[in-house]
C-alpha cells in the first residue's frame, strides 16, 4: 500500500545548523504513529515541513510526499489545496491557535465551509449552523449554543482544544497532526482530550501523527512509535515492541522514566 | 474578590466616562455642523453688525472687522473642520492600510524600501506637502487640503498598519488558518484586519484630531480654504491684527478648536476599550 506521508531523507537547518538529519517517515492511510523526542529534537519542525509550511529562514531538503504530492519546493498556492484536505493540524497552546477576535461558532465554520467549496457543494445558512453544531457534538462541547457565541478567551482551556479539533475535523483531513495537543491542559482534560481523539480518529479512519514529549501520552494513542532526538530518528518500532525492548539507550532511558511515573503513582502502566 | 475583580470595575468606569464625554464634544460639534447647513444665526459672509462689537445679546461673540458675525462664522467652521477631518481620515486610511499591508507582504527588498519611503515622507512636513499639491493644483482650496493632509496622514498609518500586520503574522492562529488551507486573501481579510482593527480605529480617531489642526494651520497660513470661507484657522489669522483690542475673535475659534480635537482624543481613548472584545469585561 502507498504511504499517506513519505519523508525521505528530510534535512532541516538554518544557516549552517542542522535541526533535523536525514530524517524517515511512512504513514500509511488510517495509520497512527507517534513522534516522541525532547524539546528542541526537531518534532515540530518536522510537522510543519509536512504541510509544507516551514519559516522562510528555515531551509528543507531530500522528499516530502503527501497524498501523491511533493512538498518540497512545490509553490506555496499549490499546497494550499492540500491543506485542509488532505492534512490538518491541532496545536499544542489552543489559547493562541485560536483567533482571539472571532466568536467560536465563525471559527468553525471557516473549514467547514472551505472544504464543502472544494467538494463543490457550498454550505450556508441552516445547513451550515447544523454543521457546526453536529462538530461541536463530536467533541463533546458542552452548551453549543453559548459557546459557538463566545471568543476564544471565555472559553476554558480544554473547551478551546476542543474547538481546535472540531476545527481540524471540519477539514476531513485524510492524515491529522497533533502536535502536542495536550501538552497545555491540566492531567484530567488530557485524559479527556487523547480518549476523544482516539475515538474520533478511529472513528474516521483518519491517520494520525501524534507528536509529543510524553511516552506514556504517545503510547495510548497510536500503534507505532518513532523516536526524535536532536534531529535524528534513534528508533522505530510497535508500541508494545519499544516498551518492552527498547533498543537504543535514550529510549530506554525515557521508558524507565514512565516505568518510575507508574511506579510512583501506584499503577501498572 | 480577586485583584481583577476590584480594578476592572474602576477601569471600566472610567473608559465609559471619557467615551461619554468624548462623544459629547464630537456629537456637539456635528450637531452644529448639520444645523448651519440648514440655519446660521446670521449669514456667514455678510455684515450684520458693526466693526469689532464686543459680545452682546445679538452677537454673541462679537463680529470681525468687516461687521461678520463670529459665532455663525465659528459655527460654520465647525463643518468645514468635520468635512476636512473626515475626508483626510478616509484617504489617510485607505492609502496607508493598503500600503502597509503590502509593506508586511512585501519582500525584504521591497519592504525596506517602502519603508524608508515612508520615514521620509513623516519627516516631511504637512506644509510642505500641502504647497506641493497646491502647486500641483493651482488653487488653495478645501480639496487640496485635504489631499493634502491625507498624504501626510497615511504615511504614519502605512506604518503602523506594517507593523501590526507583521506581528499578527507571527500568531499561532495564522499559522492555524495557512495548515487548514486558508489562502492569504482570506487571511487578511478573515484575521488580519479585525486583529489589527480596534488598534487602528483609534488611530484614526486621533489622526482625525491630528487633520483638525493641520487644517487650521493651513487655513492660517492661506493654503486651505479661501476666504470667506470660514475656516477656524482664517478667523485666527484674522484676529491676529486685533487681538489685543478684539481677543474674542482668536479665543473662540481657538476654543472650538480645542473642545474638538480634545473630544475627538477622548472618543479615541474610550473606543479603545470598548472596540476590543478581549478587553470587555469578562
Amino acid at each position: 500500500m502507498s504511504a499517506l506521508l513519505d519523508i525521505a531523507g528530510l534535512t532541516i537547518k538554518t544557516g549552517t545548523t542542522t535541526l533535523v538529519e536525514s530524517l524517515n517517515l511512512r504513514i500509511a492511510p488510517g495509520e497512527r504513529l507517534g513522534l516522541i523526542g525532547e524539546s528542541g529534537s526537531g518534532k515540530s519542525l518536522t510537522a510543519m515541513a509536512a504541510t509544507g509550511l516551514l519559516p522562510p529562514s528555515i531551509k528543507a531538503t531530500g522528499s516530502v510526499t503527501l497524498a501523491g504530492q511533493q512538498i518540497i519546493g512545490t509553490p506555496d498556492h499549490q499546497l494550499n489545496r492540500l491543506r485542509g484536505t488532505a492534512v490538518a493540524v491541532v496545536f499544542q497552546e489552543p489559547l493562541t491557535a485560536l483567533d482571539p477576535l472571532m466568536r467560536i461558532g465563525r471559527q468553525i465554520a471557516g473549514p467547514l465551509q472551505r472544504r464543502a467549496a472544494r467538494d463543490g457543494n457550498p454550505l450556508s445558512g441552516a445547513a451550515l449552523d447544523k454543521a457546526i453544531f453536529d462538530l461541536m457534538a463530536d467533541v463533546a462541547l458542552p452548551d453549543p449554543q453559548r459557546i459557538a457565541h463566545a471568543y476564544p478567551h471565555e472559553i476554558s482551556g480544554g473547551q478551546r482544544q476542543r474547538v481546535a479539533i472540531a476545527m481540524a475535523l471540519a477539514c476531513r483531513p485524510d492524515l491529522l497532526i497533533a502536535d502536542e495537543p495536550t501538552t497545555a491542559l491540566d492531567v484530567t482534560t488530557q485524559a479527556e482530550i487523547l480518549r476523544l481523539l482516539d475515538n474520533l480518529v478511529r472513528q474516521r479512519n483518519m491517520a494520525l501523527l501524534f507528536i509529543s514529549h510524553d511516552l506514556p501520552v504517545v503510547a495510548s494513542i497510536v500503534d507505532r512509535v518513532a523516536v526524535l532526538r536532536r534531529g535524528v530518528i534513534v528508533e522505530t518500532g510497535p508500541v508494545a515492541e519499544i516498551f518492552a525492548r527498547p533498543q537504543h539507550d535514550y529510549t530506554a532511558t525515557l521508558v524507565a522514566a514512565a516505568h518510575a511515573f507508574d511506579a510512583a503513582l501506584g499503577e501498572q502502566p | 474578590m480577586t485583584t481583577l475583580d476590584v480594578i476592572s470595575p474602576k477601569r471600566r468606569s472610567h473608559g465609559s466616562v471619557t467615551l461619554w464625554a468624548g462623544l459629547a464634544l464630537v456629537g456637539l460639534h456635528i450637531a452644529i455642523g448639520l444645523l448651519t447647513l440648514v440655519w446660521t444665526p446670521y449669514d456667514p459672509t455678510g455684515m450684520s453688525g458693526g466693526r469689532l462689537e464686543a459680545p452682546s445679546w445679538l452677537h454673541w461673540a462679537g463680529t470681525d472687522r468687516l461687521g461678520r458675525d463670529f459665532l455663525t462664522q465659528i459655527m460654520v467652521g465647525s463643518r468645514i473642520a468635520l468635512i476636512v477631518g473626515t475626508g483626510a481620515v478616509a484617504i489617510g486610511a485607505a492609502l496607508g492600510v493598503t500600503l502597509g499591508i503590502l509593506a508586511a507582504f512585501a519582500s525584504k527588498l521591497l519592504d525596506d524600501a517602502l519603508a524608508a519611503t515612508l520615514d521620509i515622507l513623516i519627516a516631511f512636513p504637512t506644509l510642505l506637502i500641502a504647497m506641493l499639491v497646491v502647486a500641483a493644483s493651482d488653487t488653495a482650496n478645501l480639496a487640496s487640503a485635504i489631499i493634502a493632509i491625507g498624504i501626510a496622514l497615511s504615511a504614519i498609518v502605512a506604518r503602523l498598519t506594517r507593523i501590526l500586520v507583521k506581528r499578527v503574522l507571527l500568531m499561532d492562529f495564522i499559522t492555524a488558518a495557512r495548515t487548514s488551507g486558508s489562502s492569504w486573501p482570506a487571511i487578511v481579510f478573515g484575521h488580519v484586519l479585525p486583529n489589527i482593527w480596534p488598534t487602528l480605529s483609534v488611530n484614526f480617531a486621533l489622526q482625525f484630531g491630528l487633520a483638525v489642526i493641520a487644517e487650521a494651520s493651513l487655513s492660517y497660513l492661506g493654503l486651505g480654504a479661501p476666504p470667506p470661507n470660514a475656516s477656524w484657522g482664517r478667523l485666527l489669522q484674522e484676529a491676529q491684527g486685533t487681538v489685543y483690542t478684539a481677543p474674542i475673535g482668536a479665543i473662540a475659534p481657538g476654543i472650538a478648536l480645542v473642545s474638538l480635537v480634545i473630544g475627538i482624543n477622548l472618543l479615541a481613548d474610550g473606543l479603545r476599550d470598548s472596540i476590543d472584545p478581549t478587553r470587555r469585561a469578562r
